[in-house]
């Protein structure tokens, strides 16, 4: 993408265009990464409610996969999953391993 | 049809808020400011304004309130004075940077420590580098016009920077003077309806404020700020030409006092001017050609033009009402001195250091600065160059 020039900046640096978040990939900053375990998931959608971006993605009111591109590893999704029978459906493995 | 008045300076530039009538106003009290936000206030409550007045618990939530309301899209203005301006800086250049057209009329006074509330330069001269537009006012009359003139200013869409009017504390803010108001209408079709440019409450096209610029756009956004800047000094003299239209008062990016064929001269801010300009008559009295440069827009400061006006002179002296600590000079000497920089054929400067906290500027001062300048137009020397004068040994 070709960097704009100090002429076509806006001024004080407002964004016109809302909704631009979906132009900006973040997944990069993440070192913990959530694996959906759809054996323990109840489709609460708790998950899909919580998260700050857009990395959980929702489907006919189904959980469907991560968005990993939005997904910075905040850890919120694995936290306030109520999971089943005690097991968790989001877990956080850390990158790399 | 003007109509001839005694009032404060405070009270004036109160008025002229009156006027506008701004959508919000909010403000701290802090002396010498308080009896012109106590006025606005009086008209908020006895509905002689519309203006929303948002009461703060501190000036760092006052700037911060103005900073969210003009986002929002409203016409903003507060008020403040030393510790308060202090208090405000960082949200100043919150202001500035995201072009926020902030209109503050700042009455000048000393800064803490040691405490003391009286009149000088030190608040408005520690916010100069802050991206505000700074006009400053000699009395009453001027400080009530540059407020009027400062709405035209910040608002023009190809500036939306906000403005600070310095009026000098208690001298100025607290003495009562003759002053011409104009009438509301006229103030009110000058000013002209306020334009909103880009504001947070169009839920029609939403929009975000204060995003995080990383380092790929940083440097593009302060580049934009900067050339901005350049285009400050042609449209206060627009506005200038419009004021002068309206109310026969003419007002330039500064004021020249006798120095078109002058020797010697004093460059001097706000107050002191008057009293100096008497003093340049007396030795226009005795044969010797002084004369007196004032400046009005001080941010951005018109350097080609100040040079322009004072290259020819022998001699110059600076007058500063604050001090720029770590070894340097006054910060009116400075720019002074940059504007003067670029010429081969320059007067010899000299800097000195008058009135701070409060300390009365008389008339011997502004005479023996000028006795120092003639001596040092004739000798071509200077003994020291930078000095405080009106002071104990």
């Amino acid at each position: 993408m070709k960097l704009k020039g100090w002429k076509d900046v806006t001024p004080g640096a407002v964004i016109l265009d809302a909704g631009n978040a979906a132009e900006f990939k973040t997944g990069s900053w993440r070192s913990f990464k959530p694996i959906w375990l759809e054996e323990n998931c109840i489709q609460c959608l708790f998950c899909w409610l919580y998260c700050p971006d857009m990395a959980i993605k929702a489907k006919d009111g189904k959980r469907a996969e991560f968005d990993y591109d939005y997904c910075k590893g905040c850890g919120v999704c694995a936290l306030e999953c109520p999971g089943k029978k005690g097991k968790k459906a989001i877990v956080m493995v850390e990158e790399g391993k | 049809m003007a109509k001839i008045v005694a009032v404060t300076g405070n009270e004036a530039v109160a008025n002229a808020l009156r006027q506008v009538d701004p959508d919000v106003c909010a403000a701290y009290p802090i002396t010498p400011q308080t009896d012109m936000m106590q006025r606005f206030a009086g008209f908020v409550s006895d509905g002689k304004v519309k203006s929303e007045l948002i009461l703060v618990e501190s000036e760092h939530s006052s700037m911060s309130a103005c900073v969210g309301a003009s986002a929002a899209g409203g016409r903003v203005v507060t008020a403040t004075s030393s510790q308060g301006l202090a208090l405000m800086w960082e949200i100043l250049f919150i202001a500035s940077g995201t072009r926020l057209p902030i209109v503050m009329p700042v009455v000048n006074r000393a800064l803490s420590a040691p405490l003391n509330i009286h009149g000088d330069h030190s608040d408005a001269m520690g916010a100069r580098d802050s991206g505000w537009i700074q006009l400053w006012s000699e009395n009453a009359q001027e400080a009530y016009d540059n407020t009027i003139q400062a709405f035209r200013v910040a608002e023009h869409m190809d500036i939306r920077l906000p403005v600070m009017i310095c009026l000098d504390g208690f001298i100025i803010s607290h003495s009562i003077e003759r002053i011409e108001y104009l009438e509301d209408e006229e103030v009110k079709l000058f000013v002209g309806e306020f334009k909103q440019l880009n504001p947070l409450l169009d839920m029609e096209h939403p929009v975000s404020y204060g995003p995080l610029i990383l380092p790929d756009y940083y440097m593009e956004y302060r580049k934009a700020q900067d050339e901005v800047e350049s285009k400050v000094a042609k449209l206060v003299l627009d506005v200038a030409d419009d004021f002068a239209k309206m109310s026969g008062r003419r007002y330039g990016l500064f004021e020249t006092y006798r120095l078109d064929d002058a020797e010697i001269g004093l460059v001097i801010l706000n107050s002191a001017a008057g009293t100096s300009k008497d003093v340049v008559d007396e030795f226009r009295n005795r044969g010797i050609k002084a004369g007196l440069l004032k400046p009005r827009l001080y941010r951005p400061f018109p350097y080609k033009e100040v040079g322009e006006a004072m290259k020819h002179l022998k001699a110059v002296c600076v007058l500063d009402r604050a001090d720029a600590f770590g070894g340097s000079y006054g910060p009116l000497f400075i720019d002074i001195a940059t504007s003067l920089y670029p010429y081969r054929e320059k007067p010899i400067l000299i800097n000195k250091i008058y009135g701070l906290g409060g300390r009365d500027y008389l008339p011997e001062h502004a005479e023996i600065v000028l006795k120092e300048l003639v001596d040092v137009a004739a000798s071509g020397t200077v003994g020291s160059v930078k000095e405080y004068i009106g002071v104990r040994e």
